[in-house]
Order: structure tokens, then sequence, then C-alpha cells
């Protein structure tokens, strides 16, 4: 097994009001770790020497909660497409390179500490209307409705999002639209989801637009970094809807 | 202390409804005075405050996630069971339910599992009314799959990530409530103690992950979704923040702890590759209906796996299992990889690994088949290992995965302190001593979704709401223990990260209350364990303060219980003179190396009682009744 020495330049940030810098930090790492990993052995060094380690966030480090978030040399999740942080590993790199290591930058996602970034407005645009209305227990049998093959599978590749939002990381002006639209996609290609379908594209647009969340500008820098690779094509039968709702509502008004 | 199971009387199709009669209601008028609180928000605990929320309860939902969304459940792949009988291949409520029993090494309880097979059928219909996007067939109809332990297709499915779709769809209808205002959400809030007035749980004590505050809240009764306690392992399939600590906490205030040694390891995930390893990830079982398991003959054999020739392979389950081959269940695959292992003829990085070859069904398939039925875990397997498993053999080797054992309750799902629930993998009901594929997302659910948001009101019904503030003296008691605990860990400043103890418990753990205990191992870990406490309390270093965002203070606290519980583990697989399910004691096996039960002796649940810091715990003992199943050795040759 090889030894790789790297340089790391990593955001700290002790709080959220505090002024934060990027910190250099030597590390011996090898191929076979994965990139949170190598932050582990860091953060054992830095706490056998005194120091406080650096706080990132993580859970099941396989792809799925959509807990991590780091930028890593300039780009979310790192240079691997289709990977979240916690699925890249050492061998994407090379001994003596140097890798910047950075939190999220939004201002809907405000710094907690180091790359720990706060994501709850992302629960908010959900309850906003991100949901089926339906009771427990007031459910038809579930064969009840026959959906088609492609939609279920289409609905599935857009409930496929895991929340962790690189696509506002990406993007320049901050947008959460790739987020917002996902779920709206998702429950759009249903049956069950389509019944509330403009009251939910008003209310989710609006919801997102008051986190403080950015227009989207068509840049689809989202798409390109998403590690679930969820297609912009939400964002345009999100456009739709919402700009029909806004219709009836005017007409009504 | 009493165990009263409080099964309903009737037959057993009748159980359940006939309890549903019984339960006292509360008036729906009524139901917004009453506060209830969830702790934990995966499935269990995200459908239970969804729908209690929708019946008019004031809820209040605790995860030390940053969102309910982050639960563990997220994980799981393979799918869930239900009795719907789409296939009509003979499935029913009572097969499932028969299975379940059986698979479970006849060590659990038939009222339960019976009704959760009953409800079954009412999860798949509410998650595809959620919009839930289950696999489909061509026609548009859900789609099925079959798991270990059954010859019927009733496995529910996305894709590999059920699990997910599942805890989406339970976020959501949570989050609607949060919008609706029944719910209250608290999220990065750390339940560190339960509060217990006069007997009975009247609220909890949290640590606000962000500003280090320590906080009551009171309710009128509060439920503990809290999960599973595999992290013991250190290694394990579980998300890393996994944690005994809600559970065990209860435990001390009171609430019985059933079967601890009821642990299950999975087969087939990708082994260890260093000792900074953090975690260990699971290959779907469904890889063994196409891949062979091999290890060479030879203790040592150091060639690269196509150098070796059919000749000097060993395909063991084929030798062992004929009729099963690879296809064995979980605890006899994981045994015999261990087995093979110890023998010096494990292969990779250390030796702990076992061969599963796909060559053969390449072969035979040609690799599109192979890609179209795996070609998602083949890629998840190359990016963790950087190794193409078309080309040479996938190494896999047996991980923690999942744990049966936990919170004792009764039928009503009522922990032994009056007012406490436990749901999910946090209790112990349903599984027995081994779980089935795709029966824990079931259980979750069926416990939040149908059976706590109506047996927690017929405790509900004898309260009066709000009895007890916070300024209970009960609440400031548990506070300055909360308060004390902390300070403590932040105080020893020692030599040692926790990661370090944390991985040297597992080790301890694994070897000895891993896939086979001995007398002897078990003795041995009960004295080394207590030893590392010591030194965990003398040495531990844990910098930063208590007052802000401090990731080692959290883990240094789950670890502390850890190390309390694991102790608790090994003296219940001790006491557990037999082999069932996960829990095999070499001293008990058949001639052939099968797990041997001792039903005259063991047939009964172990529920453990606190009795002080480092006392040894009482046991009392729920026996098990077979109207239903006849108690049977349970074979799969
Ligand atoms: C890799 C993997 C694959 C799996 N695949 C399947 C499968 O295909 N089918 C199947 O049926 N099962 C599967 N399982 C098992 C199944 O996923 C779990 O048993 C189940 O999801 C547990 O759900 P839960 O709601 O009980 O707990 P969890 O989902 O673990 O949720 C626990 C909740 O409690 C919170 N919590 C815990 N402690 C505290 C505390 N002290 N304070 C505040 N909050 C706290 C957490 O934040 C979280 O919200 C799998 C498990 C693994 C590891
Ligand atoms: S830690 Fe779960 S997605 Fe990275």
């Amino acid at each position: 097994m090889q030894d790789m020495r790297l340089k790391l330049h990593i955001w700290r940030q002790a709080g959220p009001e505090a002024q934060g810098a990027l910190r250099t930090y030597e590390v011996t790492a090898n191929e076979h770790m994965s990139f949170l990993e190598m932050l582990d052995v860091l953060n054992q060094d830095l706490i056998e020497k005194g120091e406080e380690p650096v706080a990132f966030e993580h859970d099941c480090r396989e792809g799925i909660c959509g807990t991590c978030n780091m930028v890593i040399d300039g780009r979310p999740h790192g240079p691997q497409k289709g990977t979240t942080a916690c699925q890249l590993h050492m061998r994407a790199f090379k001994d003596g390179d140097e890798i910047h290591v950075e939190p999220w930058r939004a201002t809907a996602f405000p710094i907690i500490k180091d790359l720990v970034v706060d994501r709850a407005p992302f629960d908010r645009i959900i309850a906003s209307g991100g949901f089926v209305s339906v009771n427990t227990g007031a459910a038809q049998d579930a064969n009840e409705i026959p959906v088609p093959k492609a939609d279920a599978d289409d609905a599935f590749s857009y409930a496929a999002c895991i929340g962790c939002g690189a696509c506002v990381a990406a993007c320049k002006n901050a947008s959460a639209m790739l987020f917002t639209a996902a779920k709206f996609a998702h429950l759009e290609k249903l049956p069950q989801g389509r019944v509330e379908s403009e009251r939910r594209a008003l209310a989710m647009v609006e919801q997102h637009d008051a986190e403080g969340f950015g227009a989207c500008t068509n840049q689809y820098e989202c798409e390109a970094v998403c590690p679930k690779e969820i297609s912009v094509t939400s964002i345009a039968m999100l456009n739709k809807a919402y700009r029909s709702a806004v219709l009836k509502t005017r007409e009504t008004v | 202390m009493q165990l009263d199971s409080k099964i309903p009387s009737g037959p057993i199709e009748k159980k359940w409804d006939n309890r549903r009669f019984e339960l006292k209601l509360v008036n729906p008028a009524n139901k917004r005075k009453y506060k209830v609180l969830v702790v934990g928000t995966g499935l269990a605990g995200g459908s239970a405050a969804a729908t209690l929320g929708e019946l008019g309860y004031q809820v209040e939902a605790f995860t030390f996630h940053d969102s309910p969304r982050r639960a563990h459940s997220i994980a799981a792949q393979g799918g869930i069971n239900a009795a719907k009988n789409y296939k009509g291949d003979g499935d029913s409520v009572f097969r499932l339910f028969y299975d379940t029993v059986k698979g479970g090494d006849f060590r659990a309880r038939e009222a339960n599992v019976y009704r959760l097979a009953q409800v079954s059928v009412n999860i798949i219909d509410q998650c595809v009314a959620q919009g839930v996007p289950f696999a489909r067939e061509y026609g548009g109809y859900l789609d099925n799959r079959s798991f270990g332990g059954a010859q019927v297709s009733r496995t529910f499915y996305a894709r590999g990530q059920t699990g997910q779709q599942l805890l989406i769809g339970c976020y959501q209808a949570l989050e609607r409530q949060v919008k609706a205002g029944t719910v209250k959400m608290r999220t990065r809030k750390e339940m560190l103690d339960v509060v217990v007035v006069d007997g009975e749980a009247k609220g909890i004590i949290t640590r606000d992950l962000v500003t280090g505050q320590i906080e009551r809240h009171y309710g009128d009764a509060v439920v503990l979704a809290t999960g599973g306690y595999g992290n013991v392992f250190y290694l394990s399939t579980n998300a890393m923040n996994c944690n005994v600590t809600a559970a065990f906490r209860a435990y001390r205030r009171g609430a019985a702890f059933a079967n601890p040694c009821y642990t299950q390891i999975h087969p087939t995930c990708i082994p260890v590759s260093g000792d900074y390893q953090s975690k260990l990830t699971l290959m779907s079982e469904s890889l063994r209906n196409d891949g062979r398991i091999w290890v060479p003959k030879k203790a040592g054999d150091k060639r690269a796996a196509s150098d070796i020739p059919e000749s000097e392979r060993d395909y063991y389950l084929e030798r062992k299992y004929p009729s099963f081959g690879n296809l064995s269940p979980r605890d006899i695959a994981s045994r015999a990889a261990k087995e093979v292992c110890d023998e010096g003829r494990g292969v990779g990085p250390g030796g702990l690994g076992v061969y599963l070859d796909f060559a053969d069904s390449i072969r035979r398939l040609g690799e599109d088949t192979i890609r179209a039925r795996y070609g998602n875990l083949f890629q998840m397997y190359e990016k963790i290992t950087g190794e193409n498993p078309y080309r040479v053999p996938m190494r896999i080797y047996p991980a923690v995965h999942y744990t049966m054992g936990g919170l004792w309750v009764d039928y009503n799902l009522m922990t032994t302190i009056p007012g406490l629930y436990a749901i999910g993998e946090a209790n112990f009901s349903d599984h027995g001593a081994n779980r089935l594929g795709a029966s824990a997302l079931m259980q979750g659910l069926a416990d939040g979704y149908f059976v706590l948001p109506y047996t927690i009101g017929d405790y509900l019904a004898t309260q009066k709401p709000g009895a007890v503030g916070v300024d209970h003296a009960a609440f400031a008691e548990a506070e300055n223990e909360v308060r004390a605990r902390t300070e403590r860990l932040l105080s020893v400043n020692g030599s040692r990260t926790v990661d370090s103890f944390h991985r040297e418990l597992g080790k301890l753990i694994w070897d000895h209350c891993g896939m086979a205990r001995t007398a002897d191992g078990l003795r041995d870990a009960l004295q080394k364990i207590p030893a590392l406490r010591e030194e965990f309390y003398g040495d531990v270093r844990v910098p930063g303060s208590g007052a802000a965002l401090n990731q080692e203070l959290e883990k240094a606290g789950r670890v502390a219980d850890f190390m309390e519980f694991g102790e608790l583990m090994c003296l219940d697989a001790l006491t557990r003179e037999e082999s069932a399910g996960g829990h095999f004691r070499s001293e008990h096996q058949t001639e052939d190396g099968e797990a041997q039960r001792d039903d005259e002796n063991y047939c009964h649940v172990a529920a453990w009682e606190y009795t002080g810091y480092g006392q040894k715990p009482n046991e009392h003992r729920e026996p098990l009744v077979f109207e239903n199943v006849k108690l049977a050795v349970r074979s799969y040759k």
C-alpha cells in the first residue's frame, strides 16, 4: 500500500458569527481510504496534538443519506461525476496533491461550524407542499390505480434526490430550483400526486424564494454536480405548472 | 419488575381486532390537549409522529439529525414484505406470520408477529397513496421479488433504494403535519435521558447539538424510535451515528432490555481494507443468486484468484449444503465464511474475505445479463474497492447488520415504564433470534402507522393532560445528571481519542460476542469490558467545550453507553445456553455444526433490569408460548 502525502486547505470557522479562514494541514493517506476516512485520520491527529478536529457532517457513508456536504477543489462533492463526498476514494488523488475543502456557500445555508451548514430551508420547502395529502389509513388498495411503468420509473429517478444541497452550492445564484423541482416532478409523474399539482407548484416556489435562494437562470451547474444526476427537465415541469397556477390565481382575483 | 405481555384473548386472527375494541379511546376534541414526545424520526418514529399529528395530538418529534430524511432507514436497499398475494403464489397473512416465526428461530411472540403480518398489507396501500415509486411491471401493477427464508414473492421494492423511498414518503407526511402545526420538529437535538415521575415517563432531557443547551421537554407519553445498536461493534453496516444511548438511558431508568445478544450478521459485505476503516458496506443478498462462493483449498495460498485452478478451490457452501448451496440462510453462510477464514484460507489483505465469483454466470449468461441484474451493485463495489467484478471475483465478508434485541415491550408496544413506548428496531418484539430480509422496514412502519397511534390512546386516556410540568424535581434531577455526565467526559482530558476506545470495544465484542460465542470467550469479555471502561473514564480526550457543536463530545457520550451496554450483551449471551438464530454458542451445535436450540429451558425472552452502575442486572423471563406454529428444528438443508 503506497502512502500519499497530501496538503489540505480546509475552511475553519469556530461558529456562525466567527471569522473563518482556510487553514493548511498535512496528512498521510493511502488510496484505499475514502475521502472522509482521510479526514478521520486528520482529525485523530489533530485531537492527539490537542487541537480541535474539523467539524464535518456525514452518516451513511454510502451516498444515500445526503448528510455529507463539502466543496472539494471548487466542486461540490469533489471531482467524480455522480458521486457524493463520502463515496469518493483517495485513489482519485495522488501523492503530493494539494486539496481545498470548503463548506457549501449560500445565504440560505448559514455556516454552523467549519464545514457544517444549516440546510433546514429544504425541510420547509417540502413542508410547504412536497407531499400528497393523505392521512394514514385513508388509502385504497395499492393496485387500484395502475401506473405506467415508464411513469413510475421517471418518478423514481426524480425521487432519488438525497437533499444534500450540492445543486445550491454549485449555482452562481444559489438557487435551489433543482431540489424543489425534483420533488415536484416526482409527485407530478404519479396519479396520486398530480391532484394537487398547481397548489404544490405555487407553494413550493414561494417557499423557495422566501428562504432566500436565488432565481434559476438555466445555467445547469446543478445537474452537472448532482450526485444522483437528477435531470433539469424537472425544472421545466415545475415552471410550466407554476405559470399556469399563477395565471389561474390571477383570473380568480 | 413484572413482565405482563398483555396479549389479547381469542384466536390469533382475532387478537388485534379484540384489542382494538378493548382499547380506551381519547375523545377527538381532547386529543389536542395531550402532548406526545416522539424521539427518532426514521421509519418508525416518522410514521408514528405523522399519524399521531393527523389524529390531532400535539406531537414533538426529536432527532439528532439535521433533518428527519437522514435517518438510517434511508439506507435500506432490498425491499419490504407484505402479504398482498398479488402474485397469486399462495401467500397469505398466515404464511408471512409462519415464515417470520420460523425465520426468528421460534424466539418471537406469536401474537405480535401475526399482527405485523396483518397490517403489512395496509402499509403498501399507504405508501402508494403517498407517492412512493415502487417498482412496477409493464401492466402498471406493483412488482415483487423473492427474499431469503420465503418461498413466495412478497417483497415490494424501489430499485435498490426501498428504504430511501419509504422514508421520503414518511418524511413528507411528517412535514405535512409540521406545516399543519400538529407536529413540532426538533432537529439536531439528542435525547440524553428519560424523565420518570412517580414511575411513569413524563418527559426527556435533550442536548441541542448546535448551542450545547441542555433542555427539558414535557410529554404525557414518550415514544422511543431510536433504532438499533449494531454500532456497539464499531464496524457495521449501520450509519455512523446509530447508537444505543436513548434505549440505554431508558434501561437505566427502569425499562427492561430484552435479548441484547440477538444480533444479525449479514454474509455479504465488502471486507475491511485497513485500520482506518470507518464502516462497512452491504452488498445485497441477491448477488448470491448468480455468484459462487469459494476460497482456496490450501491455507495461506496467496496466488491471484485466476491463478488458482478449479481443482484447488473449495466451493464450501455448495459442498456443505448441497441443496441450498450459495443461497443458504444468512447466519449459516456467515458462520461458514468465518470458519474458512479461521482456518487461514481467507483471501485478500488480512485474510478476512472469501470470493463471490461471477465467472461461471458470465460465461453461461453473458456479461450483459449480469450487468442488467446487478449493474448498480457491481458499480458500487468498484467505487469502493477499485476492482472490476466482471474481471476478478468480488471479495466479501460478513458484517454486523441489524439488532433483533431491544427494549422489552408488551403487545401495546409499551416498555416496563408506563407511558414509555418503543417502536421499530429499538424494540425487541417481532423478529425473535433472527430477522428475515425485508421485514425491518415492514415492522417499523407497522408500529408507527398502524399500531402505536392506537395503543397509546389506551394509556393517555388514563392521564390528566399536562399534569406534571418541567419544573418538577424529577426534571431537575435528570437534567443535572446529564450535565454532570457531559462535564465528566469533557474534564478527563486524557490521551486517547474516543474512536480508539470505540474501536477497541468493537473488536472485543466482535471477537467474543460476534458470529460464534463460547462461555470462555464471553467470560473473558466480561472481564475486559469493565477494565476498558475504567480506562475510558480515566484517559479519554474530548477536545472543545459543551457549549457549541462538538462532535467528539457527542461520540464520547454514545461510546460511554456502548461500554456499559456491551457488557449486558455478553452477559445475555453467556446466560443463554443454547444456539438460536443469530446467537450461536459453539458449545451448542449439532454434529454437523448447526445451531441447537434448547426449547425446554430457553423458550423465553430474557429481559434485563438495571440495578446500578457496574452491578449485575436482574434477569426476568417471559415464556414464549407457541399455539399456532409448531416448535420445530429450523432446517433449510
Ligand atoms: C445497509 C442496510 C440495509 C438494510 N436493508 C433493509 C431492507 O432491505 N429491508 C428491511 O426490511 N430492512 C433493512 N435494513 C434494516 C432497516 O433499515 C432498519 O432496521 C430500519 O430502517 C430501522 O428503522 P427505525 O425507524 O427503527 O430506526 P432508524 O431509521 O435508525 O432511525 C432512528 C432515529 O432515531 C434518532 N435517534 C436515535 N437516537 C437518538 C437520540 N438519542 N436523540 C434523538 N434522536 C435519536 C435518529 O436521529 C433517527 O431519526 C437494512 C439495514 C442496513 C444497515
Ligand atoms: S454520508 Fe450519507 S450521503 Fe454521504
